[in-house]
């Protein structure tokens, strides 16, 4: 379907949500405005679908497989067993060690915005009734940037598991250090990692679940010192951003570059794996790490 | 100590003159041999590695290279690592815990070069892996910033049991630069950024981050290199000693500690 179909079909769907703001159609009057919510533009490959169906195959694009970048509610939704994830160090926040001009009101608005108090969440859940800790950073919060908090609650996700000899289960995406919050926010990435090299030392399992983007300093640290590290497909993975590299090296980068296929390529990423197989991939992970299945199966994940 | 803003130490430590490992290398250590490769890819000139004896006793010396001319400087690459530069550190402190002798660090980087091949070759993963081994490396390591301590470029050989800075030295999550491009779109405002960040060594000694400072001699450390070749000197003699008094359980749960606690939140 042409994109202009594509838009007269949904603005006879809902003729109320489409009024196209006047200023802007001044400007791209030759241009299809796309309503804001009920299509999605696909940033990989520009196909253009309709929300519903795009949410229906879990926020995966149809056309090219990008997977794309979802709230940690969906993301624990789609992944824990259902009614089984118990938050931790729910009610934490940010202060402002280096007196940052607007940082706390900034905070204030993106609690708000987003319903959480951080860019990460954490907890304990079952996957296919193995018990697992479990966290999600959530790149709607401050591009899920490093600052105290989450470096606080990854540390004390992996300290919880080293005590109760759990596995932790890490889905990564991160801009990086929180630059906001200074050399706080650097020493995390040292934070995290020593709590990761206990719980190992301690003989459990770590499995990173690299979704996009994961870079910078979160790559540089927690991200990449999984056990086993799974990728989803064509998300962004790397050190260092793009534009910086375009200015060290004043060339073009390929398309691929810094893409999950580009790690795996390279050697740093075990597996790339779809989100509708992840629960199983999982699940036989931890079945080959002598986990064993605990409580009453209560089916599936909602999603 | 210094009464110099962040701003002012910018410029000392990129004073010409300033003295780089290359100058403190043999004031500081005795029969020094350097060690080459990371025994997977290829030698990285941005880090010299290498043993020698302090005070008589063996250590394992890692230094990250700032060029003192254009012309050091390109051999070194800036002092900006490349993955195998972590990584033959993280083979010589391994070797360093092999022989029980003390690993000292001496950092002095814009941070870790950002390119093509880094990243082919895994930057990101180099880096994690030297924070998590040097956690729980067995034996002592003390680390000090001499210039520049830029970002996770510098961490990577920061994990330590302490970390001391030169009096001028800076140590930041990012360059200024950097920090004044990204938050404020507006690289000019750099000044700005150094002063606003809290990145001298007495804002590091209130964050727990740095445990001393080492004088350098008035005007900075270009000003008298043999000097401050001896401030550094004296406070390693004093620190090795002290660290030695520690077994190792105790040594590393105190280096785990000091990391564990940094971190500014309410709960
Ligand atoms: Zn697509």
């Amino acid at each position: 379907m042409a994109i202009e179909d594509l838009f007269k079909v949904v603005k006879d769907r809902s003729k109320a949500d489409t009024k196209p703001r006047p200023e802007k159609q001044k400007k791209q009057a030759q241009r299809v405005e796309i309503p804001q919510g009920l299509l999605f533009k696909c940033p990989r490959c520009g196909t253009v679908t309709y929300r519903d169906d795009f949410e229906r195959n879990k926020s995966v694009c149809a056309a090219c497989n990008y997977h794309s970048r979802i709230s940690y509610r969906e993301r624990i939704e789609m992944t824990a067993d259902k009614d089984t994830f118990t938050e931790m160090d729910a009610g934490m926040t940010s202060l402002n060690p280096i007196d940052f001009p607007g940082y706390e009101k900034k905070i204030a608005e993106l609690r708000e915005k987003c319903g959480m108090n951080e860019a990460v969440v954490t907890g304990v859940c079952r996957i296919h009734r193995y018990e697992t800790v479990i966290g999600v950073m959530d790149s709607n919060f401050m591009m899920a940037s490093m600052g105290s908090v989450v470096g606080e609650k990854i540390t004390r996700a992996f300290e919880y598991a080293t005590a109760h000899k759990l596995p932790v289960v890490l889905f990564t995406a991160s801009g990086g250090a929180r630059m906001q919050e200074g050399i706080i926010s650097l020493m995390q990435m040292a934070k995290t990692s020593g709590a990761i090299a206990r719980h190992g030392e301690a003989g459990q399992l770590y499995v990173t679940v690299m979704t996009d983007p994961t870079t910078g300093g979160v790559t540089a640290s927690f991200a990449s010192l999984g056990d086993i590290i799974i990728a989803e497909p064509k998300v962004l993975i790397g050190f260092a951003g793009r534009r910086v590299i375009q200015d060290t090296i004043k060339q073009q980068l390929p398309d691929d570059f810094q893409s999950a296929e580009f790690m795996l390529e390279n050697g740093f990423v075990d597996m790339i794996v779809e989100r509708k197989s992840l629960r199983s991939t999982l699940s036989k992970i931890f079945r080959t790490h002598n986990y064993t299945r605990d409580g009453d199966y209560i089916g599936g994940a909602a999603k | 100590m210094s009464e110099l803003t962040a701003t002012q130490r910018l410029s000392v430590i990129r004073e010409k003159g300033r003295p780089t490992v290359r100058d403190y290398i043999p004031l500081l250590f005795g029969n020094f041999l350097e060690l080459h490769g990371d025994r997977h890819f290829g030698d990285d000139a941005a880090i010299i590695g290498g043993i020698g004896t302090f005070a008589g006793r063996p250590v394992t010396v890692i230094a990250q290279v700032k060029g003192r001319n254009l012309e050091e400087n390109k051999l070194s690459n800036f002092s900006m690592p490349h993955p195998e530069g972590y990584r033959k550190a993280l083979r010589l402190a391994k070797q360093a815990e092999k022989f029980r002798r003390p690993v000292i660090c001496l950092v002095d980087t814009p941070g870790a070069f950002c390119g093509i091949e880094a990243e082919k070759r895994g930057q990101g993963e180099a880096i994690a892996r030297n924070l998590m081994e040097f956690m729980t490396l067995k034996t002592p390591i003390v680390s000090i910033v001499l210039g520049e301590g830029g970002s996770g470029g510098a961490l990577a050989l920061a994990v330590c049991d302490e970390l001391a800075m030169l009096e001028n030295a800076l140590y930041s999550v990012i360059s200024p630069r950097g920090f004044a491009s990204i938050l404020w779109k507006d690289a000019s405002r750099e000044s700005e950024a150094a002063d606003l960040m809290k990145i001298t060594a007495e804002d590091l000694l209130k964050f727990g981050v740095c445990e001393h400072i080492i004088p350098e001699p008035d005007g900075g450390a270009h000003h008298d290199p043999t000097l401050t070749a001896e401030n550094i000197s004296h406070y390693l003699s004093e620190v090795l000693q002290r660290l030695a008094a520690y077994d190792t359980e105790e040594l590393l749960e105190k280096r785990y500690n000091k990391f564990r606690k940094i971190g500014v939140f309410s709960e």
